[in-house]
């Protein structure tokens, strides 16, 4: 691998117009500058050089870190593309990390391929860039490739991002979703909701205002300290869209487990459970952007609980539940009143009731 | 949370739940049916469901979901004309969140939109009167529907479209009001009711009054309630109390929030901007004389059904659809023919799968855990 960086080898392109237009997705001059001048005088950090159409791995250095590769991809599409808390390029970059993080990988590289409706401010694209590359080192991973479209008016909103990530597997860990024992703990390592609620207050669709500001964070070193701490841990998941209700029944399912949680053990902030009440939404099904949940041995609970909350990530890490045998698949919640029900996957998006 | 917390209290429950037990067993019927009391708001079926306290009561209560989630109880026709509206050109077209999935014959509203139409949710009606402010020239039509509790809202918004002098803006008018249905219900003769939770913000409105006739003629007790789960539990002890000392009286357990005589601006509005029909119709129960109110003429230029040409075609249920027993207490969502198989929260044949307020989807969602049913094992992945 090369250290001499893109500025050395030759003169980046400029963009002059203060605004996307079809010609920037063309193929020509105009592309090569907006993705030299936006992206690349970003991006480049000298280690991987953007001269060819594909980014090349060295293998034995990759192998270096583990035996298996962790491969993933997501596309990022939030209205709006900044929002309390964080903005569209730093979700595109820590949620693909933490997709590759949960797996126990330890994430390298990451695509960035930007689909762009004509008439974007030229400044908006370089804020989402400048927010990548800022998340992209603190999460220790290079933005290696990428491919920018531009698109008529219309066609897409404002500004959607996919990014792929490549991760390597460390040979001692080995998570899995079908791998949880009753007995075992749920975990997770925070105040749950966050991202959905400031998403929803965002939009202003609710004519709320709030000073709820989304949990976005990359999770990769706080997995890497739970792991080294609770080196049982059966799997983690990341609870993103559908919040934690989806993953707790995909876990249950998978395992052939039952699962109850406890009302009165899962984190919520108070601004979350009164926006949740205005609304009559559930909070278990809000998206979270820095939230995981964990399932860990019996004999690992305290352990793991300790190293998450001793990292800045996972102060508010709790024990929410217990998977058990009986009526597998399915995940159940001892209510705060002291009532059973069911926690079941959403079926479409949550909706406002109307009283 | 204050005013929210206090009313979730486990040991304050486990007294409740005690003295209801108590009360329950020293009450004569229970040894031969379980006391069937029914919640008439889907507010309360939510709290019902959402806390588990079905499975905390004892066997001898069994608590009947009302007709009391206005969601639910929308004829397939009417959203037929609102998916008429909304698919006018230039047209915006606003409704409350839960409102989008109620299916229509061909399509639900959420359906509309994914077809292009402007269908935007909102959280008020003022939100749609400020939608019409900001694009004058197009329409705006609001989806009005909700008992008492949402009437004075809509009633106020037309009032300041009025004062404002905003011509683009209407209401799709579906506001239905629940003591005729009461009554219709209490007239059914397959229905043992052996008493009554009120709707506690439809009384906020309200008051206590218009529901004399329950315990006067059809001498069944009535306590209006609040939503939290103490609220419900305190609610169905009293209606017990009133059992057990041969007593039938409305009584008010959310005295906190509902006023005796109810709020009299919200009526004042009310009775300013609404007439009732001569009937209006109720998905699973047909037709009710009065259950309807429409705008009357002197806003008749707010009134969407006069302003645009709609199919205003009744169509009826589903034949497999049960959701008319269901809402009676004659059914439990899970003897329905199609619970659970054609009916599933993502193809909802009858409404009462639709809002999370509705019994069929509540049960199906949350279920009745602790309470061995046909509805247990269908709901097991």
């Amino acid at each position: 691998m090369t250290t001499q960086t893109i500025a050395n080898r030759r003169v980046l392109g400029r963009v002059s117009l203060r605004n996307v237009t079809l010609a920037h997705g063309g193929g020509g001059k105009a592309m090569k500058d907006l993705i030299d001048d936006v992206f690349i005088r970003e991006f480049d950090d000298g280690s991987a050089p953007f001269l060819e159409d594909q980014a090349r791995f060295d293998l034995a250095s990759l192998a270096r870190h583990g035996d298996r590769l962790a491969f993933t991809t997501d596309s990022y599409v939030v209205d709006p593309l900044f929002f309390p808390g964080s903005d569209i390029g730093k979700l595109a970059v820590f949620g693909t990390v933490n997709d590759l993080a949960v797996g126990g990988a330890i994430p390298l590289y990451l695509s960035c391929a930007v689909v762009i409706e004509e008439g974007l401010s030229v400044d908006v694209l370089r804020r989402v860039a400048t927010s990548m590359a800022e998340a992209a080192r603190s999460c220790g991973v290079t933005i290696v490739t990428g491919d920018t479209k531009v698109v008529q008016r219309g066609a897409c909103d404002k500004l959607f991002i996919t990014t792929t990530g490549i991760g390597v597997i460390p040979p001692e860990i080995d998570l899995r979703i079908d791998s949880i024992a009753p007995g075992d703990g749920l975990l997770v390592n925070g105040l749950l909701g966050d991202h959905g609620a400031a998403i929803m207050c965002a939009r202003g669709d609710m004519a709320l205002d709030s000073e709820i500001e989304s949990d976005c964070a990359g999770l990769h070193e706080l997995i890497r300290s739970l792991l080294a701490a609770a080196p049982g841990t059966r799997c983690i998941r990341d609870a993103t869209r559908g919040g934690i209700a989806t993953v707790l029944n995909e876990m249950a399912e998978a395992s052939g487990v039952s699962i109850e949680i406890d009302e009165a053990a899962t984190p919520l902030r108070a601004e979350v459970r009164g926006f949740c009440e205005i609304l009559g939404l559930d909070p278990l099904y809000l998206a979270n952007e820095g939230k995981i949940v964990i399932a860990v041995p019996e004999a690992e609970i305290e352990q793991a609980l300790q190293a998450l909350r001793a990292h800045p990530l996972g102060t508010g890490a709790a024990l929410i539940g217990r998977a058990g045998k009986d009526k597998p698949g399915r995940v159940v919640m001892q209510t705060v009143f002291g009532g059973r029900r069911i926690v079941d996957m959403l079926v479409g998006e949550q909706l406002p009731r109307i009283c | 949370m204050k005013y929210a917390d206090e009313f979730r209290d486990r040991e304050k429950a486990q007294i409740l739940l005690r003295e209801i037990r108590q009360l329950a067993d020293s009450i004569e019927i229970t040894k031969k049916r379980p006391l069937n009391i029914m919640e008439v708001c889907g507010g309360h079926t939510h709290s019902i469901f959402r806390y588990g306290l079905e499975g905390m009561l004892p066997p001898s209560i069994e608590l009947i979901h009302g007709p009391g989630c206005p969601v639910c109880v929308l004829p397939m026709g009417r959203v037929d004309d609102c998916v008429a509206i909304a698919e006018r050109p230039g047209m915006i077209f606003t409704t409350f969140g839960d409102a989008m999935r109620v299916p229509g014959s061909k399509k639900s509203l959420l359906q509309a939109k994914a077809a292009g139409a402007d269908v935007r949710m909102v959280y008020s009606p003022l939100d749609a009167l400020a939608l019409a402010r900001k694009h004058p020239d197009q329409d705006v039509v609001f989806f009005a529907l909700g008992f008492e509790t949402t009437m004075p809202a809509t009633a106020f918004t037309i009032l300041q479209a009025e004062a404002e002098g905003i011509t683009n803006f209407s209401i799709f008018c579906n506001h239905i009001t629940i003591v005729p249905t009461v009554k219709a219900i209490l007239d059914s003769p397959d229905l043992q009711l052996d008493g009554f939770l009120g709707p506690g913000h439809v009384s906020m409105v309200i008051g206590n009054s218009p529901y004399a006739f329950i315990a006067d003629y059809y001498k069944r007790p009535m306590v209006v309630a609040g939503f939290e789960p103490l609220d419900v539990l305190q609610s169905i002890w009293m209606v017990l109390k009133q059992i057990v000392e041969k007593r039938a009286e409305v009584e008010n357990q959310y005295a906190r929030i509902v006023p005796e005589h109810g709020n009299p601006p919200a009526l004042e509005a009310i009775g300013k901007v609404y007439e009732l029909r001569d009937f209006f119709e109720w998905r699973g129960l047909g037709s009710i004389d009065h259950s309807g109110v429409r705008l009357k003429e002197a806003y008749a230029r707010f009134d969407a059904e006069k302003r645009y040409a709609l199919p205003n075609i009744s169509i009826a249920d589903p034949s497999s659809c049960q959701c008319g027993e269901v809402l009676k207490g004659v059914l439990k969502p899970w003897q329905c023919k199609v619970f659970g198989t054609a009916c599933t929260p993502e193809t909802p044949v009858g409404a009462l799968m639709v809002s999370s307020e509705g019994a069929c989807a509540a049960y199906y969602q949350y279920g009745g855990i602790t309470r061995q049913s046909p509805a247990d094992a269908d709901m097991v992945v």
